[in-house]
């Protein structure tokens, strides 16, 4: 029974899909409605329940274990995406603690950079790197408590009614659409401009209850097709309750989704900040890099040239968006395995190109050809030819 | 068994059933490689002669080449696959020939299609969705042969469509109103446009009912004996091969195991692995035999 | 006695788009009875209705009106009574692809519906429990099958897997809708033989659902044969292929390929363009009135 022990057994292993978590082709039939199967690409896609072909030749790279597989393949893009996130978060955390207090106004006014204050000084006097610091703190408590409850949101309003169907989706999807309609940055101007005070985490609930609309949308539909897979049916049949297979077999194939949702959300939430707090209704007593940048604008920053105190939030906001965006590309890439291969695959026919093309010319000259005579097995046909069995 | 054998087994009398055919395409020593890490090689040094008018069955499971072979020999492989090695060679029924892994460009779009079409596995996704029927038979001959007024392309359309059985009113229908086995029907009248010389059928039938699939293949067949061209047909359904096609070359791995006529197939294969594909089919009419209701032990684990 | 029995089920489907509530009826009038140690095929090709039929009776569709008695009793929709029933009826589905989830191991999949069905409690009695049905459908060594996940598998296992799991609750009727028609040819043949095994094993009452004739035939007592949602012709396997009634069923029969008819196709053909009249004759004639002569 040597044969039978799986350790000995070779795999195909997995390949493209289009589907939310690579799923796979392995020997046997590629099923229907798989768009792509493997390599090679089938100039025509759209499978339909064609009995083995798409998986034509099998596609290595060594099966990687669990929950690791569903992790962004390390690249260019991720590695600069985490350091400018990470790096950026870090300094929300650990700066304040280091930095002068930025509400004291003991310094003197308009003060370019200097050794003493490593941003200067703004209109009041108060320490520009240390307002940065406290900025960072609170545009990102912003913005991941904004981008959470969006999340969460999305995922009641999204999950729940694509998988239920019926008048639950129905009476869901109205809600929804509702607030899809509703534009949303004005939507918050009229709410924060209606409260008289405004701290930092109603800010934030605000921004989080109006912006979970469009990824709701996105998680119903990947819900309600994922409910027709056959997993789900099997489940079903096996005795699993609805709440069950929602969280148990349905979510987790969708967490890259959620994954870039989420950084979406805290994208559009430190930059809906930033705009409330620039047109005056942000946060009122916090400071952000929103109201860093509405104070330099009040005072005539621009004018007098000191870019030194509207450059940095600025550049701050733009360089944390452009890190959660470059994670976001790099999920994309296990939401739709077809980005990561496509480009690598090209690479590596050149290559080879290039070693066949440097193998021929240093190869002697071939001898001429061997004659066809017509049988297909070339000139060892007798050799090869069986006698009856 | 020695391991000298190089090539595909098969029997004295196969080179006598072949012996005074004209061939149309050769393929010698050819080599496909995917190229990821490690490389595979999904094709490996495969020669084939596929002669004027023949119906040469491919045969094999999945993964064993036969869909990127006959992607390789038509140059439509797309990266990470690459033809590593070998020469394919269309002896054209005017006596030139002509080497195709060499045709790049203006000349390769002028040769396929026109001597070499082919019909692809899930043809009947294929067709163009938000184009009707006739659009897509005008670009075949737009491509392909530039002078033809548009007068000429519509009697030719219509003409093809009737060849293939399906009524010519069909001809403004857009692929979702056809029934599967019609959508076939297009994809075969488009790929004999050109009165090609060669027809590479990959799996045309496979998702089709039984029904269906028989009234594909007698219109395939009749109009191969109105029109004499060669047709490799790809499929992992032997008893398909075993009914309709002269020659079969079975495939595993990437290499040819057995090359012979049907009928030597059917009635002494040589390969063990040939024998263990017609043993997964159960005659339909013939003994129950030893299969499954009486428990023999073919039940082991996977591959 | 145990049986699972269908009587006259009939479903409806509503068609979108046409007008007020056009009805499409896939199913129309089904009745037959699994028993242990029997297995019946429903054979058909697409559009019959026989994946239909497996739907309604593992309770993913409700029939329009019919019903499936179990023992003799009504079976139920709801709570603990639908409970009862999903533990003596399982369904292996088609596409082994598709069948498992992608995110889970194997394990996982066994162990949902040993714990759902109450066979097993406490780490060790599942783990030996999922050990053991693996081992039973030829998964060695169990463990570290246990431990994979899907996509790790090639298509028989995977299929195997979702065979393990249909036992898991300790079912005693299985519906298998095509359940290797997706695999590689030359695993067909064992997996069927596996789920012939487990059936003589288990006494199962089997429902093969498949719209191939010749695994039909091998691999079941009786044949029920379905064209359009109705049954047109049934009896003992050997009977139906060998000596078939129904007009339909013959002209499955001829369609199915055979290669004991080699060379006959191009003698037709031969003589069909010599004679100049393209669809006459009986085969033709029988396929317009099937209604596929516009294939």
């Amino acid at each position: 029974m040597a044969d039978d022990d799986i350790r000995t057994q070779e795999f195909v292993t997995p390949a493209t899909s289009s589907s939310p978590v690579a799923e796979t082709v392995a020997d046997g039939i590629a099923p229907r409605d798989r768009t792509e199967g493997l390599v090679p690409d089938v100039p025509t896609p759209r499978d339909v329940s064609t009995a083995g072909l798409t998986a034509d030749a099998p596609v290595v790279a060594p099966p990687r274990r669990g929950f690791r597989e569903m992790l962004p393949r390390r690249s260019g893009k991720l590695i600069v995406g985490l350091v400018l996130t990470i790096g950026i978060g870090l300094f929300a955390i650990i700066a304040p603690f280091v930095t002068q207090d930025p509400w004291n106004y003991d310094n003197p006014v308009f003060e370019p950079p200097s050794a003493a204050h490593l941003l200067g000084t703004n209109n009041l006097g108060a320490d520009l790197f240390a307002q940065l610091a406290e900025g960072a703190a609170g545009s990102l408590t912003v913005g991941l408590v904004a981008g959470a409850i969006a999340v969460v949101l999305s995922l009641f309003f999204g999950i729940v009614a694509g998988y239920v169907g019926g008048w639950t989706d129905e009476g869901l999807s109205l809600v929804t659409n509702v607030m899809l309609v509703i534009p949303g940055l004005p939507l918050v101007i009229v709410i924060a401009s209606y409260m008289e005070s405004r701290s930092m985490w109603i800010i934030a609930v605000v921004l989080g209850l109006t912006s979970w609309a469009g990824s709701a949308i996105v998680l119903r539909s990947q819900a309600k097709s994922l409910r027709s897979r056959d997993y789900v049916a099997a489940s079903r049949v096996a005795g699993e309750k609805p709440m069950r297979i929602i969280t148990v077999e349905i979510l987790p194939n969708l967490l890259p989704l959620l994954a870039a949702q989420f950084l979406f959300a805290v994208v559009l939430a430190i930059l809906a900040e930033a705009g409330l707090s620039y047109l005056g209704l942000g946060p009122s007593g916090a400071i952000t890099w929103g109201t860093m940048l509405n104070q330099a604008s009040q005072h005539n920053a621009f004018t007098i040239g000191a870019w030194w105190w509207f450059v940095p939030p600025g550049l701050m906001i733009a360089l944390f968006g452009c890190g959660l965006s470059l994670i976001n590309f790099s999920i994309d890439e296990i939401i739709n395995p077809k980005l990561r291969t496509a480009p690598a695959a090209v690479k590596s026919v050149r290559k080879a190109r290039k070693a066949q093309v440097r193998d021929e010319d240093t190869r002697p000259d071939p001898e001429a050809d061997a004659p066809v005579d017509g049988d297909d097995t070339g000139g060892n046909a007798k050799e090869k030819e069986r006698v009856n069995a | 068994m020695t391991a000298l054998t190089t090539g595909p087994l098969t029997t004295p009398d196969h080179a006598e059933s072949i012996a005074g055919l004209a061939p149309v395409l050769t393929a010698r020593n050819v080599s496909i490689e995917y190229e990821v890490t490690p490389p595979v090689k999904a094709v490996k040094d495969v020669s084939l002669t596929l002669h004027r008018g023949e119906i040469l069955g491919l045969a094999g499971e999945s993964g064993c080449g036969k869909t990127t072979l006959a992607y390789g020999i038509n140059q439509l492989l797309k990266p990470p696959a690459l033809r590593t090695a070998g020469e394919i060679v269309f002896h054209d029924q005017d006596g030139t020939d002509i080497d195709v892994a060499a045709l790049e460009g203006d000349a390769l779009r002028a040769f396929r299609w026109d001597k070499i079409s082919m019909v692809f596995q899930g043809a009947m996704n294929s067709l163009n969705p938000v184009i009707s029927v006739r659009s897509q038979l005008f670009d075949v001959f737009t491509t392909h042969r530039p002078g033809m007024s548009n007068a000429e392309k519509l009697e030719r359309s219509r003409e093809l469509l009737q060849l293939v059985g399906v009524d010519p009113n069909r001809l403004d229908s857009f692929a979702h109103e056809l029934s599967g086995g019609m959508r076939q029907r297009v994809m075969i009248a488009m790929a004999l446009a050109l009165n090609p010389q060669v027809m590479i059928m990959d799996e045309p039938t496979t998702a089709l009912d039984v029904v269906v699939q028989r009234g594909i293949l007698r219109e395939i067949m009749r109009l191969r004996e109105q029109f004499n061209f060669a047709v490799v047909f790809i499929t992992h359904d032997l008893p398909l091969l075993l009914e309709i096609s002269d020659r079969i070359a079975v495939m595993r791995h990437g290499e040819i195991v057995e090359l012979n006529t049907s009928a030597n197939i059917f009635a002494k294969p040589q390969h063990e692995y040939t024998r263990k594909l017609l043993a997964s089919f159960p005659s339909l009419t013939g003994d129950r035999g030893s299969f499954v209701r009486s428990g023999e032990s073919t039940e082991g684990n996977a591959l | 006695m145990s049986t699972l029995e269908v009587k006259n089920l009939i479903k409806d489907f509503r068609v979108r788009g046409s007008g007020a509530g056009k009805k499409f009826r896939a199913v129309d009038d089904v009745s037959f009875t699994l028993e242990p140690g029997r297995t019946i095929a429903l054979v058909g090709e697409s559009g019959s209705g026989k994946s239909t039929v497996a739907r309604m009776i593992s309770k993913l569709e409700t029939p329009t009106s019919g019903e499936i008695l179990i023992d003799g009793r009504k079976s139920a929709t709801r709570g603990r009574a639908l409970a009862e029933y999903r533990r003596n009826v399982q369904m292996v589905f088609q596409d082994p692809f598709a069948s498992l989830n992608p995110f889970h191991t194997i394990a996982h999949h066994i162990e949902r519906p040993l714990r759902l069905h109450g066979k097993a409690k406490g780490r060790t009695e599942i783990d030996a429990q999922v050990h053991q049905l693996l081992e039973r459908v030829n998964l060695t060594p169990a463990p570290i099958v246990a431990a994979r996940r899907p996509h790790e598998l090639s298509g028989g296992q995977r299929q195997r897997v979702a065979i393990a799991r249909a036992l898991a609750p300790g079912a005693r009727f299985l519906v298998a809708d095509e359940p290797v028609s997706m695999l590689d040819v030359s695993i067909r043949l064992s997996v069927l033989n596996l789920l012939a095994r487990l059936q003589r094993e288990e006494s199962l009452g089997v429902l093969y659902i498949t719209h191939d004739l010749a695994t039909a035939r091998h691999f079941s007592d009786e044949i029920i044969v379905m064209f359009r949602g109705k049954i047109v012709e049934r009896g003992p396997s050997d009977e139906v292929i060998l000596n078939p009634q129904h007009d339909y069923t013959k002209l499955l029969l001829g369609a199915a390929p055979n290669p004991e008819n080699h060379g006959r196709l191009r003698e037709e053909v031969r003589r069909e363009l010599a004679s100049a009249s393209a669809t006459s004759g009986d085969a033709g004639a029988a396929r317009d009135r099937f209604g596929t002569a516009d294939l």
